[in-house]
């Protein structure tokens, strides 16, 4: 383990953006009665953070060095 | 095909299914090709996450507040990308202690305290029972509605069934009996259940099929698409509200908070997601592609909740149908007969998979954390004295099974109907949120102690206990209803749900509030009371630096006491057989490399410590750690001896970077002394080639003095002319014998540093201008032309005159000699330079080619084909020159073309810029 994590940093980092892209007041500026794609804009927002969330961890485990 | 029967034996089949796939993976485990060695199996097992809560549930809160289900999944994907961090950490902690449960990993953190995985078990069971049933609840409620088809009625009207007519009794008796198979199949020393861990895959693998097919049959069967669904939804004002969750209540930014939070302890501290994650992990790769695999998997399996909560209420808007079964009825008033019966055997699969590795990871607590502890101490039973105790452990473990899945129904029959599916399972969640600061802290805080552990279980479970237990038996009506409303005893500063006054919270955010204030608060500031004993620290020790500290070191060093081998390994027979014993005995004496593959008679701190960990897989560590002081004579450790052990080891450290460092010295001075000698054995090898060469050279004359002067004696009739000729030629030779005599002794004396010097302050002008006066005879006589350019001012310079004419009239001496008779041409320059006087000498001659240019300086060196030129000097010359000039601090060089005549030249440093040359020259 002498090495530099520098995964466990990058995922320590992408935990934090999810703690901000999942709380007040982010939240509050999608909570509101509009429509994306026919979806309430508060869904799409949730569903495509969270899929942008995954995706940022899967990029960081699954890339070489 | 919606009756009974089928319905009945499609599950039986379902469940037959598990059981093949179960048998199959043991199979292949048992052949050594293992069937869950991938980090897509280890993924999908991790979907045990995913329970009946997840596939009706969901939808159900989703009915009631929209995203509010959402923080469930959201919360462990956050938790999830720590996990490079921590559950590396703990995996490999497990990996060396081999732990068997989360209540072993936390005794064994502080100091392997029988009492503390006592109080972790009972926490688990209390709290994880009611999820439990939930399960049993799920499964009974749909297999009731289902029945009704093609009716729709809710399970509550349909009033109590008897206890045999029940379908969660013979459901809790069917995983029962599969626990038991694949759970307690026998005992080994890595805990590891294979076929138990396949199946669950599997059904993870057919829920996310089921609840895909579900919500792709709303959204595009039903409806056309997200669009028209949701268009509709926001059209009727109640549902519209939905749209916009967050404004509907008050707080419900600071419950999503704390949902977030719970959910983040709940997927590290759930006994069934300790025991995939940890326990059962067969490689600590797999986790890599665990770590987006998994949410990603939750991603998926949310994507179709809120359609079909909407669909639902859009179908059902009387309220007549609970939300909770929502994802069964849709399909069924819209008589989709097939689809309801696969989302019956998901929410089937997702309910069992649950049940089953709960109950595993409960009944190994049980049994190794507070049955055997217990057991083992009961001197009346004389266990120490058993000869086999591995069928009372399976015993014992079997029991615990059936006892967990009878206290699940008996909650069900008894609870299960005052409260909705989530509010179950999120009590269950707040109860193992309660293991989070003892168990995060003593991975990463030495600080934390055992009493500190045990009051802030304490305090959180009894906070647990007061706000979110005894509220729901007061529901339930085991408890007067004003209990809630007005406080015990009328005390309104003690009600349950707004204890202290803190109100104005939902019940989950109030009792996490105030469970994780006591719980941190207990154990930080209990822990702070006192230091950390011997062993505590040494658990501490290997827990907090498992990364950095070798295994060895960690539990072998510390240990110090008398034992005999054969003793350890009937200890360890008792538990796993003689077999696995003498095989486990085997391996290690041959990973030891001990002749003959034996173990010595004497156990040492290391075979202790050995036989402790194989123990600690089977029943424990606090278990084990009873049993192996009953065999060995252990002198326990003061703290100060641990401490210098601790010091010892972080010494150890230092002296090895200490060593690092020696060793690079080491080898810098290895390097100088090679060159050193290389240079030696150079000049060992200079001086031989020296002496054969100065021999040589001095034959050469010798050798014509000689045949002369013998031609001379033998030959008294020869002519007087030839006489005279060879006698000059003897004459000659004689000279140049001497002349080479006398620079070879020249050149010893610079070499060796003991030549005379007169150095005084030399006008350069006069000196050039006598040295080419002395010279012009024999430029004359060879037919050169000389010329001479000399600058005016030149400073004087600090030097033996006589050597610096030395030099100058060999330059010139060579210049006539290589010039061609009549047509030479010699330029000698004198001029300012710099800080220096210089002096040129160009010839007309060959020149010197520039590989040539270095070697004309060197010792008994001459330029030219030594085959048919004869040497027309000694070669020592330009050699004794270029010591002259560097050694009055200046420099002597040539510059030449061949065919354009060649220009030696040098310079001289006027005093006062000295210095400055000096150091250019270093």
């Amino acid at each position: 383990m002498g090495e530099y994590d520098v995964r466990g940093q990058r995922l320590a980092a992408l935990c934090l953006l999810g703690l901000l892209l999942f709380n007040y007041p982010l939240l509050a500026v999608f909570n509101v009665p509009r429509m994306l794609f026919g979806i309430p804009v508060l869904y799409v927002y949730f569903f495509l953070a969270w899929a942008a969330l995954i995706g940022l961890m899967a990029l960081v485990i699954e890339r070489r060095g | 095909m919606l009756q009974g029967w089928v319905v009945g034996l499609t599950s039986f089949a379902y469940i037959g299914l598990l059981f093949a796939i179960a048998y199959y993976a043991d199979r292949r485990a048992d052949a050594g090709r293992s069937l869950i060695d991938s980090p897509y199996v280890y993924s999908l097992s991790l979907a045990v996450y995913a329970t009946a809560w997840t596939f009706y549930g969901s939808v159900g809160r989703a009915a009631e507040n929209g995203v509010g289900f959402l923080p469930i999944y959201i919360g462990p994907t956050l938790m999830i990308a720590l996990w490079w961090i921590v559950m590396r950490k703990i995996l490999r902690i497990s990996k060396q202690n081999r732990i068997t449960s989360l209540a072993d990993f936390v005794s064994s953190r502080y100091g392997k305290s029988a009492l503390l995985a006592g109080v972790v078990t009972v926490i688990a069971v209390i709290g994880i029972v009611p999820y439990i049933s939930l399960q049993l609840k799920a499964i009974s409620n749909t297999f009731a509605v289902v029945l009704q088809y093609p009716d729709i009625v809710m399970p509550a009207k349909l009033g109590t069934v008897p206890v045999l007519q029940d379908t969660a009794l013979f459901v809790a008796l069917f995983l029962a009996a599969f626990t038991i198979l694949f759970g307690t199949r026998h005992l080994d020393t890595s805990e590891h259940h294979e076929g138990m861990v396949a199946a669950i895959a599997f059904e993870s693998l057919v829920k996310l099929v089921a609840f895909l097919a579900v919500g792709a049959w709303v959204t595009w069967g039903i409806y056309d698409g997200f669009g028209d669904l949701f268009a509709r939804a926001a059209a009727e004002p109640k549902l519209a509200a939905m749209l916009t969750p967050f404004d509907a209540v008050a707080g419900s930014y600071s419950s999503w908070v704390w949902l977030t939070i719970l959910s983040m302890m709940a997927i590290m501290f759930l006994p069934r997601q300790f025991q995939v994650t940890v326990i059962e992990n067969k490689d600590e790769k797999h986790l890599n592609k665990a770590i987006w695999l998994f949410p990603l998997y939750m991603l998926a399996i949310n994507v179709f909740v809120l359609p079909i909560a909407f669909g639902g209420l859009l179908h059902f808007p009387g309220g007549g149908v609970d939300a909770d079964t929502f994802v069964l009825t849709l399909p069924m008033v819209e008589r989709q007969e097939l689809l309801a019966l696969i989302v019956f055997i998901g929410g089937l699969s997702a309910a069992t998979g649950m049940v089953i590795v709960e109950t595993i990871a409960l009944s190994t607590m049980v049994c190794n954390d507070l049955v055997m502890p217990v057991l083992l101490r009961m001197r009346a039973l004389r266990l120490n004295e058993r000869l086999d105790l591995s069928g009372l452990l399976l015993g014992i473990r079997r029991g615990a099974i059936v006892a967990v899945l009878l206290l699940g129904y008996l909650y069900f029959r008894l609870a299960g109907e005052a409260y909705a599916l989530v509010a179950i399972g999120l009590i269950s969640f707040a109860a193992v949120a309660q293991f989070a600061p003892a168990a995060l802290g003593g991975i990463f805080w030495k600080g934390g102690t055992r009493l500190g552990a045990l009051a802030g279980l304490a305090a959180g479970f009894l906070v647990w206990f007061y706000t979110l237990l005894l509220p729901a038996f007061a529901r339930s009506g085991w408890l007067p209803i004003g209990f809630l409303e007005e406080g015990p005893w009328g005390i309104e500063l003690l009600r349950p749900l707004a204890l202290f006054g803190l109100g104005g919270l939902d019940q989950i955010t109030h009792a996490m509030i105030w469970s994780m204030a006591a719980n941190v608060g207990a154990y930080v500031g209990v822990s702070l009371m006192r230091a950390p004993g011997a062993e505590e620290l040494r658990q501490a020790s290997m827990f907090v630096d498992v990364f950095t500290r070798p295994a060895p070191v960690g539990g072998a060093g510390f240990w110090r006491g008398k034992a005999s081998a054969a003793e350890l390994q009937n200890l360890l027979a008792r538990f796993v057989g003689a077999v696995a014993a003498h095989d486990a005995f085997g391996e290690y004496a041959r990973l030891r490399g001990l002749a003959g593959a034996q173990v010595r008679p004497e156990a040492d701190a290391d075979l202790v410590y050995f036989v402790e960990t194989q123990l600690a897989g089977v029943i424990g560590a606090a278990s084990a750690h009873i049993m192996v002081a009953t065999v060995v004579k252990e002198e326990a450790l003061t703290l100060d001896e641990v401490r210098a052990i601790l010091d010892e080891a972080s010494q150890v450290v230092v002296y090895s970077r200490q060593l690092e460092q020696k060793s690079r010295e080491l080898e810098a001075a290895t390097a100088e002394l090679r060159t050193a000698n290389e240079r030696l054995q150079e000049l060992d090898r200079m001086k031989d080639d020296f002496i054969s060469t100065v021999t040589h050279e001095l034959r050469t004359p010798l050798t014509s003095i000689r045949a002369f002067s013998e031609i001379l004696r033998d030959d008294p009739k020869l002519a007087l002319e030839q006489r005279t000729r060879f006698l000059d030629i003897i004459a000659k030779e004689t000279e140049r014998l001497t002349r080479l005599i006398n620079q070879v002794l020249d050149l010893a004396k610079l070499e060796s540093g003991t030549a005379e010097w007169h150095a005084t302050s030399v006008d350069m002008r006069e000196i050039v201008a006598e040295t080419v006066t002395a010279m012009s005879e024999v430029f004359r006589e060879r037919a050169v032309r000389l010329e001479l350019r000399m600058a005016d001012n030149v400073s004087p310079v600090h030097a033996d005159p006589d050597r610096v004419k030395q030099v100058l009239l060999n330059l010139l001496s060579n210049a006539a000699k290589f010039c061609e008779a009549g047509r030479g041409r010699v330029e000698v320059t004198l001029s300012k330079e710099g800080g220096a006087v210089r002096v040129d000498v160009k010839d007309n001659g060959p020149g010197i080619s520039a590989a040539d240019q270095n070697i004309v300086f060197e010792k008994f060196r001459q330029v030219g084909d030594a085959l048919t030129d004869k040497p027309q000097g000694t070669g020592l010359g330009l050699h004794i020159c270029r010591q002259i000039i560097e050694r009055l601090g200046g420099r002597l060089w040539v510059e030449s073309r061949v065919g354009h005549g060649a220009c030696f030249s040098f310079s001289l440093p006027v005093p006062g810029q000295r210095q400055a040359q000096a150091a250019r020259a270093a």
